[in-house]
Parts: structure tokens; sequence; C-alpha cells
């Protein structure tokens, strides 16, 4: 029961160390979804522990109940070889854990320093409280090339420096365990190598860091010890060097996975999509797209790269005539399109634009409705949908329906599931089935495998491929390099509502684009 | 959602669970102000369903099955419109309206006139504050408020000016004999014949059946409910807000306006102050305990209207005074409405149990 837990892959030194945390037999179940099944985890010691799984696997889950989120039905927790009963997170504070989540839980009008100490403070009066935590901050980011200005307004801080805010709160609590949730879905390219040499220097004075990701290049290139999460149980740990990344993804999914895309060089056409010189400006008065320019041509995939964030939604919305442009042009085969607030979304579609929406959960499904009618969401009052007196024919949709189960193999088959009774992936499905179905001559596509399992992951970029090879356009919004590379016939990237440069897919590599992410032109600077 | 809860336990079981939690609470009401909770039972009973009661109880089932419908169909599309009060109360200035406008030959073309000018006076008093909701983002709770103010002054200076009656009464003049629609008693002599119970009930029940039409059978049904349930993915699909906004409020008011044909043609038969009486008010109610669905509106209409009568016979044959009655409500209205969860969530975990078990 005591601290002599011998542990498995730790150099043996003299006297054995303890693990940092280990979990014996933890269960917890939401009603009658069990989400961790008698889950066994040992991280050593100052190491970097990764934990990889598929949505809903149960990663968020665990990393809760350790941060004391939720209580854990059966099974027991040590830190640092003490069983502990952490039931909230003051109790996991107190026990060295530090946690930074995939959201950020910051103030954003409050500066660095107040921010850090927002809820440690020492007593009642904020000044000596500064004073000490400003002391504090000078030595970590010495210690750990954390540097960021004390003084900064939170609100101004670049998401990196803010995720930075982030680990100094929690060093600053006293964290010696540090718990990374999705730590680099928001980051460039290069603001992601930063912090991982921020935890390499972590590592090295003795911290455990747990870094839970999807991304299975990351896992590989800063773990050393790697955990996979399938349907809630831990299926596999292993040493990272010992494994590989393909590998990795046949554990997650449970049967064998390819990553590569397949496809054949584009057969492009002539310009279907020509947008000119297009502006947005917000309803702050902040601009969103600088004077964007494009042409989309029949036959290929056209990605768009960036850091969320950087106009790409915009450009997205006000294509697909969810919002209103502020100037500019938009053309679909010489014709324009009305892009002000009078348009709406429907006569898009009408014209043959189809739109996979970034947010699935917020635009592209109705969470409470019924698989049916989600699968005609949008296209409703098509003929074929339109009965007499203004009903709805709930018989052609039905059938329609079916028939998109069944061609996209949408899973649980029964339409008369809720939307939000899917997981991630058939989710997406459903959306890509309606949108593609309708035969758009050019389809919006944002984040397509966002929360999207590996397995589903493959399936819909072989969709979007062949809609591509059936001589359609695709736009390709999506924030995962990997994706856009793999996927598009032409990529541009866009940084502050710029298109900040256009390259070929076979011409670059993810350095040069996530230098253009990062609004840095490397031919300019060479 | 329902986490694994079958759908007769979400519908039936659960409201009536809450509903003998707040007669039982209520019944500790009544001992602790020293009746006898099981005599009240008795007299309530007796009182809203008995031969004489019955047909006050269906009249204000009438009302409420309006108000609940109106505030229900407002719920679909994530509107509160709590402006039923008012628009009722003008819905009646609609009734009277068309009624005195000429002598009608019958009962049945003046009863379908008068729907027509209940629905669009109703359907009126909701257009302002829709449309600020639609347009301005004026909060349509605000100002659905106000405008229940402003109806009962504008019918207050109807009353005393330019539609008063000879006289000092604020009151119209009575309407014309071939406007008076028959009372249940008329139809089925079994009703007592006081009881103002009439037609316009049938007129509910044709309303109710056309909401469950709209709300899941048609195009626009369905647009409402989309716009309801995500005002971001009704937009992405090509919805415009401001149709489903105008369009839900307008027939959320014409449906509370239809409320006048039951007291203001049926009952008054001519336009007098205080028509609406709460009704507006206890629709949200209904709608709430009626879970938005029409025949779960009809039957909380019922149940209220079962309350208002029985208590109404509560304080006059035991003495139990009016407040108490209106507490005895409220206490229906908190476990059916705001404790539901109170309830639900044992009943959740024992299903669950049971599954486990079974499975």
């Amino acid at each position: 029961m005591t601290v002599e837990t011998q542990t498995q892959g730790q150099p043996s030194t003299t006297a054995p160390v303890a693990p940092a945390i280990e979990l014996i037999g933890v269960s917890k179940s939401f009603g009658p979804v069990q989400a961790n099944k008698d889950i066994d985890m040992t991280v050593a010691k100052g190491a970097i522990h990764g934990i990889v799984g598929e949505n809903g696997a149960g990663k968020s889950t665990l990393m809760s109940i350790l941060y004391g989120f939720y209580k854990a039905d059966a099974g027991e927790i040590k830190i640092n070889g003490v069983t502990t009963e952490i039931t909230d997170s003051h109790v996991a504070i107190a026990s060295g854990i530090g946690m930074v989540h995939q959201h950020f839980m910051l103030v954003k009008p409050f500066t660095v320093l107040e921010n850090v100490i927002m809820g440690a403070e020492d007593g009642p009066l904020l000044r000596p409280s500064l004073a000490k935590a400003r002391k504090v901050l000078e030595n970590l980011a010495h210690e750990y090339e954390l540097d960021v200005d004390p003084d900064a307004i939170v609100g101004d801080l670049s998401v990196g420096f803010q995720q930075r805010v982030e680990i100094l709160k929690a060093l600053y609590r006293e964290a010696d365990i540090l718990i990374l949730d999705e730590p680099t879905g928001v980051l460039t390219p290069a603001e992601a190598d930063h912090l991982f040499r921020i935890l390499e220097n972590l590592k090295s004075q003795g911290k455990t860091i747990v870094l839970i990701t999807h991304k299975l290049r990351e896992i590989m290139a800063v773990t050393d010890t790697v955990s996979v999460m399938r349907r809630g149980k831990m299926t596999a740990t292993v040493k990272t060097s010992e494994t590989s990344a393909s590998e990795l993804a046949d554990l997650m999914v449970g049967r064998h996975v390819t990553l590569e895309v397949e496809k054949n060089p584009p057969n492009v056409g002539e310009t279907i999509l020509e947008v000119k010189n297009l502006c947005k400006t917000d309803g702050q008065g902040v601009k969103k797209l600088k004077d964007v320019s494009l042409q989309l041509k029949a036959g290929e995939i056209l990605g768009v790269a960036g850091v969320a964030g950087n106009g790409q939604s915009d450009l997205l919305e006000i294509i697909s005539g969810i919002s209103a442009a502020t100037s500019g042009e938009v053309s679909m085969r010489g014709e324009s399109i009305d892009l002000t607030d009078k348009a709406s979304a429907a006569m898009r579609r009408e014209r043959g634009i189809g739109h996979v929406p970034e947010d699935r959960h917020a635009l592209g499904l109705v969470l409470p409705f019924q698989t049916w009618e989600n699968s005609v969401f949008g296209y409703h009052n098509n003929t074929e949908f339109s009965g007499k007196y203004g009903l709805a024919n709930q018989k052609a949709m039905m059938e329609d329906t079916k028939k998109k189960i069944e061609k996209y193999d949408i899973r649980p088959t029964n339409p008369h599931l809720l939307a939000s009774n899917y997981s991630g992936g058939n989710q997406q499905k459903i959306v890509i089935a309606r949108e593609i179905e309708n035969n758009p001559d050019v389809l919006l596509v944002g984040q397509p495998t966002r929360g999207v399992d590996i397995g589903a992951i493959e399936f819909i970029h072989k969709q979007i491929v062949e809609l591509r090879d059936q001589g359609k356009a695709v736009l390709l919004v999506s924030v995962e390099l990997e994706e856009i590379l793999a996927l598009s016939d032409r990529i541009i990237v866009m940084f502050d509502g710029v298109i900040q440069g256009e390259r070929m897919p076979k011409d670059t590599n993810e350095q040069e684009l996530g230098m253009l992410m990062a609004g840095i032109d490397p031919e300019a600077s060479s | 959602m329902n986490k694994g809860l079958p759908k007769w336990a979400d519908v039936v079981l659960i409201p009536l669970l809450s509903l003998l939690l707040a007669f039982l609470v209520s019944g500790l009401v009544v001992m602790f102000i020293g009746k006898d909770p099981i005599q009240a039972v008795q007299v309530m009973v007796s009182g809203a369903l008995g031969k004489f009661g019955i047909g006050y109880t269906l009249y204000y089932t009438t009302n409420f099955i309006f108000t609940g419908l109106a505030v229900a169909i407002a719920f679909h599309a994530r509107m509160f419109n709590i402006g039923g009060e008012g628009q009722a109360g003008i819905g009646g200035v609609g009734v009277a309206a068309v009624l005195l406008s000429v002598a009608w030959p019958h009962w049945t073309i003046a009863i379908v006139a008068a729907s027509l000018g209940a629905m669009a006076f109703g359907a009126a008093w909701a257009a302002i504050p829709a449309y600020l909701q639609a347009k301005r983002g004026s909060h349509i709770v605000i100002t659905t408020i106000m405008f229940n103010w402003i109806g009962s002054a504008l019918i207050v200076y109807l009353l005393v000016g330019p539609m008063q009656a000879p006289g000092m009464v604020p009151e119209t003049v009575g309407f014309s004999a071939g406007a008076a629609i028959p009372t249940l008693h008329d139809i089925f002599p079994a009703f007592d014949k006081h009881a103002p119970a009439n037609v316009s009930l049938f007129l509910a029940l044709i309303a109710a059946f056309a909401v469950w039409v709209l709300v899941w059978k048609t195009r626009l049904g369905y647009e409402i409910r989309a716009f309801g349930h995500s005002e971001k993915a009704a937009v992405y699909a090509g919805i415009s807000p401001l149709k489903i906004i105008m369009v839900v409020m307008l027939i959320s008011g014409g449906l509370a306006g239809m409320m006048a044909v039951n007291t203001v043609q049926g009952e008054a038969e001519r336009l007098i102050l205080d028509t609406v009486q709460g009704a507006g008010f206890v629709g949200i109610a209904v709608a709430l305990m009626g879970r938005s669905h029409p025949v779960g509106v009809v039957l909380a209409a019922f149940l209220f209207g079962i309350l208002y009568q029985g208590g109404g016979e509560l304080s006059f044959e035991m003495g139990i005074p009016r407040e108490m009655i209106v507490v005895i409500q409220a206490l229906v209205i908190m476990f059916v409405g705001s404790l539901e969860n109170m309830v639900r969530i044992p009943v959740e975990r024992l299903f669950v149990r049971f599954d486990k078990g079974a499975a």
C-alpha cells in the first residue's frame, strides 16, 4: 500500500522511484455509458507520457478523474506512490498535478500576472501576491524558456503565449505533474515546436508530463512512453522508441488503417468559382479578410492552410451565404453572387455550392434531430421532399436517408436515431453524405476530419477525392497541415486575413507552410 | 436528452409522479391550515368534474388550450411568448369589432368571422414585439410583457371611450342574437344549463390538431424546430431567422387571440374588462407541463381547468381562502415544471439499474 511499489520501464537506479501517477483498476460510467473500464496505467517520474486514442475513447474522462472533475466509480489512484483520493481539483493541485486545458481557462482582460495568481492569492490584498508572482515568474522564465511579459493583457497575446500562461499557472502552483490536453490544436508548427522544447526543458528539470493528443506525429516526436486507449479501455502501453505511427494508428482503431491518401493526378478544368478582393470587417471593427482573391477550378482540391482564426472561417461563411461580405466580389461561372445580408445559404445551394461546415455540432447538424431530419437539412425544400400544402414528404426523406446511410456506411443504421447519439465520425458522414449526394459543383469543406476517428478519416478523404475526380471543385479549409498536404492539388496559406502565399504540394513541405502560417514569407526573408 | 428512458416514462410517468408529489405537498399545506386534505380532494374532484362543475372546468380548459398552444408553438422556436395575456385581450377587441360590425344571421358564420378577427388582432399584437426581436434584438420576454400592459390600457380606453355602450359601465353593447354560439348544454343536455362551456372547445381541439400537423408534418414546422434547436444551424441551412420569428409569433399571437372566441363571444357576449384573467400566464405552465406537445397541452389544460374550477369550489365549500388555491396551483407548476429533475433523475437511475439487471 505504501511507497515501495515496483515500477517497470524505469531506468534502474539504486532505490526504485515510485511512479508519478499510478492508476489501478479505474472505472467510470455515465449512466449506461462506460467511459473508462478498469484502467491500469503507470506514468514514470520525469517522463513524457503520451496518451492517444480516438474521440470518445475515454482520454478526457480519465484526465478529468485525475484532476478531480469527476470521481471514479472504482479503482485506486496513487500519486508519487501515495494513494490519493482526488475529490476535487484542489486536491489535485495540492498533490502537484497541473492541467493545461484544450480551451484555455484565462480571463482575457486581466494581465498575465493577475491570471497566474487567480485562485492562488496569498491574502485579501493583491499587491503582495502580485509581487511574489512576479519574482516566481522571472525564475520560471529563466529556467524553462517560458518568457512572457507579466504585465501584458492576456487577450492581446497570441494563442501560443496564452498557452504559456496556462503552463505558468500550473507551475506557479508548484505542479510536478503537468497534463496537457490537445495542446497543439491551435498552434502554428513553429509554436508547437517551441512548446515541445519547453516540455523537454520541464522534463530535464524532473517534471512529469502527460500529453494527450490525437496527432501521432507529435507522440512519436516527444514522448518516452505512449498509452493507447480504445473504447474506454487501455489497450496498450509501449515505449515510443519501439513503435511507429502506423502501429499506433492500428492499435487506436483496432484494425489496419492507411494514413496515406491515394489519388491520381488532377484533371483540372476551367475556373468555376472566382473570389475577387473580398473584405470582411466584423462588428467590432476587426478586419477578418483583407482583399482576398482566389480562383477555384473544376477538378481540383484547393487547400486553405492556416492557424484557426486567420480568416478561413469568414471566407467559408461568406461564400456559403451564412454571413455578408463588407466588399468584394464572388462569381460562379462568371455570374456574380449576392454577398449582401439579403443572401442566404439556400440561394447558394440552388447555385450548386455545397458546404460541409467547420463546426458540425453548431452548424452542420441539429443535434436533437433524427438522422432523416438531418440528412435533408438545408435541402428540405427540394421538390422531391415537398408535399402539397407545405407538408414535408417524409416518406421521400426517409427513403433518401436510408440510401445515404447505406452508401456512406453510417452507423448505427437507424434513421430515427438522434444526431447527438452518433460518434463524431458518423456525424460527419451524415453531413458529408448530405452535401455530396446533392451533387454540388463546388463543395466548401471546413475541417472535414476534426474530432473524427481514424477509420472514418480514411473514408471521408476518399469521398472528397472522388468528388474531385468527377470534375467538381473543392475548397478545403483545414488546420491540419498533414491533411492539407495529403489532399490538396494546390495550397494557399492564410494569415491575418491575407493570402500569405500559394504553393504546389509537391514543391513545399510542412516547414515552409508553417512559416507562411506564421506570417513569414520564406522566399522574401532568405 | 432522455438517456435510456423509454418514451412512455418520459411523457407519462414523470409528469404523473411530479403531480402526485405536488398534491402530497398541497395536502400538507391544507393540513397545516387545519382543514382535512381528504375532504379537500373530494370537494375538488366533485366540484370540478360533477354535473355542475364540468361545464366550468371545460370552459377554463378551452382558454388554457389556446394560450397553452400559443406558448408551446413559440417554445418550438425557442421563444418565450409571455404576451398571451395581452394578445388574448386584444383578440377580444377583434371579436367585438367583427361581431358588432354587422348583424350576423347565424352563429356558424359569426364564429368563423369572430375567429378570424380574434386571430388577426392577437397576431397583430404579437407582431410588434416579434419584429423588434427579429430586427433589433429587443428581447421578446421584455417587449411582450410591456405589450400586456399596453394592451390592457388600450382596452380600458376603448371601453370608456370609442367602443363604450351608452351608460356608465365600461363595456360594449351586447352582440346580436345571431352571434350567440351554442353552449355545450345546447348540444348535450347532460351539461348544466348555466355552465359557460361552448362549442369553442371544439375549435381549441381543432387548433391543437392543426398545431401538431404544423410542427411535425410541414416544412415550415421543420424549419421552426431547427431554428429552435440551433439558430446558427438554421442560418447554415438557409432558413431565415426573421421569417421564422415573425411567422411563429404571428401564429402564437393568433392562437392566444382565439381564446376570446370562448370568453367574449361565447360567455360575455359583449366586450368587457378583464376577459383574460391570467389565462395567458397559465398558458406558460400548461405548455411547460404539456412538453409543448399539443396532446400534452390539451391534457395539462384540462388539469388546470380542474384546478381552477375545483379551487373555486374549495373556497366556497370549505372556506379555504382563494390565496391558498393559488398556492396549490403554484405547487403544481413548481413540481411539474421547475423541479422536474427531482423526479427525473431518480427515475432515470432506476431504469438504468433495471436495464443492467435485465442485460
